[in-house]
């Protein structure tokens, strides 16, 4: 049994808010790198560039890379050898969340869904809570701006709809969402589970790392596949027309009802924003 | 690559029917921003036959809700929000005056219409380089709906703001040529 103070993990979910949003991945620089070359629009080409240049401002001055600072989506991997002491658990999360958005100067972007006012501190936090084995957390905050999210989808399929049912839908969906997700994207896509399973295993898709490719050979090959096809729409950067509309396509599986076949979709702009902790 | 064409706010009919689908321009003058909220209540007040709290007569709203500043900068990172959110109230704005909406994302046809019958455009800036975006944006005030925080109505000065023309008077449509040119 371990201890572990609530304080710490508001501290932690403090700092990893305002570093998501403030320094863009080294591995999301380099899809940047590599699309700006393939890209052939010349207007797209010169979106990358301004991409680049808006990730080297906001990590030189620290401020946002988008005034979207989204909803503060939390993974958590508790450690089941954990003893939290002095607070509560999810009071320590949100507490990390109003600190860190006040303190990083980010937006607050909460608010009632019916009268629309504003929490004014972006809290409650999304938290997805997992238990593991250990004595330890890790904690990953991915803030989930709005235009993106609102290209979600779930869509329980029938079996007879098979692997190239899937595949048909993903690009339908992209298409259809065209340059309101903010091109480059980044495709989560999430098949099997429940419902509501399905739709957390396609943003769990949005947070490995951009080009390293699902272990699974099948889930590689159609990853590939959705991404040619994807960028085939001609959609390109910003929707303006070009070659690259998304710099991937990542594809995760769980086992499903007999009865179902379930898929979802989950998209995240070229401000594919996550970090991570271990306490 | 064409050069950028500069144009001052406010504008007039023959600013903005000059403009074609894909032309580069950089903006200098006077825009608002607004979004979901503030229009809801703008719309709103128009049915009443109320007035409104800012003049909209040739101006351009962006669809925009800044990050806040951080100490000795103008605005936060302020980068386009989807635009098609505003197309239910944008027609009625249009009708009495607005020239420009600054955005990303499609259109819908009722609005694309609108911006053909009341000589009005629509540009779209890079959504997602709110960084970037802000160094165009000189000064920023609240003028109207404070309480909306990051929706509120501010009053922006800018200089060479970077814009592509979407839609134009004509009924062009960027996203739809440019696809076509690079779809496989």
């Amino acid at each position: 049994m371990r201890e572990i103070n609530a304080k710490q993990i508001t501290e932690v979910v403090r700092k990893l808010c305002i570093d998501s949003n403030l320094y863009l991945g080294e591995d999301v620089l380099k899809a940047l790198d590599e699309g700006e070359k393939k890209e052939e629009s010349p207007v797209g080409k010169e979106v990358f560039q301004q991409l680049k240049e808006n990730a080297r401002i906001a990590r030189e001055e620290q401020v946002p890379i988008c005034q979207d600072t989204g909803l503060a989506v939390l993974f958590v991997e508790l450690g089941q050898e954990v003893h939290i002491v002095g607070g509560d658990f999810n009071a320590a999360i949100n507490e990390g969340v109003r600190q860190g958005y006040k303190d990083g100067y980010l937006r607050k972007s909460s608010c009632h869904p019916f009268a629309r006012t504003n929490t004014k501190d972006n809290t409650p936090a999304i938290i997805h809570l997992e238990m593991v084995p250990g004595e330890k957390i890790k904690i990953t905050v991915a803030p989930k701006g709005g235009g993106s999210e609102n290209m979600s989808m779930v869509n329980m399929l029938s079996p007879s709809d098979g692997i190239e049912g899937v595949k048909n839908r993903v690009v339908e969906w992209v298409k259809q969402a065209g340059s309101n997700p903010c091109p480059p994207i980044v495709v989560g896509v999430g098949v099997g589970g429940t419902f509501e399973e399905c739709a957390l295993t396609a943003k769990k898709a949005l947070l490995r790392p951009l080009g390293q490719k699902n272990p699974d050979p099948q889930l590689a090959a159609m990853e590939e596949e959705l991404l040619t096809r994807v960028n085939n729409l001609g959609i390109g950067p910003q929707g303006l027309g070009g070659r690259i509309t998304a710099l991937a396509v990542h594809v995760e599986m769980i086992p499903c009802h007999i009865a179902s076949f379930p898929m979802a979709v989950n998209i995240n702009c070229h401000a594919h924003r996550h970090k991570e902790a271990v306490i | 690559m064409s050069q950028p064409i500069r144009l001052k706010t406010p504008l007039a009919d023959a600013d903005v029917e000059k403009l074609q689908a894909g032309d580069k321009v950089l903006l200098t003058g006077v825009i608002y921003t607004g979004r979901d909220a503030a229009h809801k209540r703008l719309f709103d007040l128009l049915k009443e036959g109320k007035p409104l709290p800012v003049d909209l007569k040739g101006q351009i709203i962006y669809y925009v809700g800044p990050a806040p500043a951080k100490p000795g900068q103008a605005i936060g990172s302020a980068g386009p929000t989807t635009s098609g959110r505003m197309d239910a109230y944008s027609p009625k704005l249009m009708e009495i005056g607005l020239k420009g909406m600054i955005g990303k994302g499609m259109r819908k046809k009722e609005v694309v219409e609108a911006m053909k019958k009341y000589k009005a455009v629509y540009f779209a800036a890079t959504g997602g380089a709110g960084a970037l975006l802000a160094k165009a944006i000189k000064k920023a005030q609240v003028v109207a709906y404070e309480d909306l925080g990051p929706e509120a109505i501010n009053q922006l000065e800018v200089v060479d703001f970077p814009v592509i023309v979407v839609n134009d008077t004509q009924g062009n449509d960027l996203y739809q040529q440019g696809m076509q040119q690079y779809a496989r």
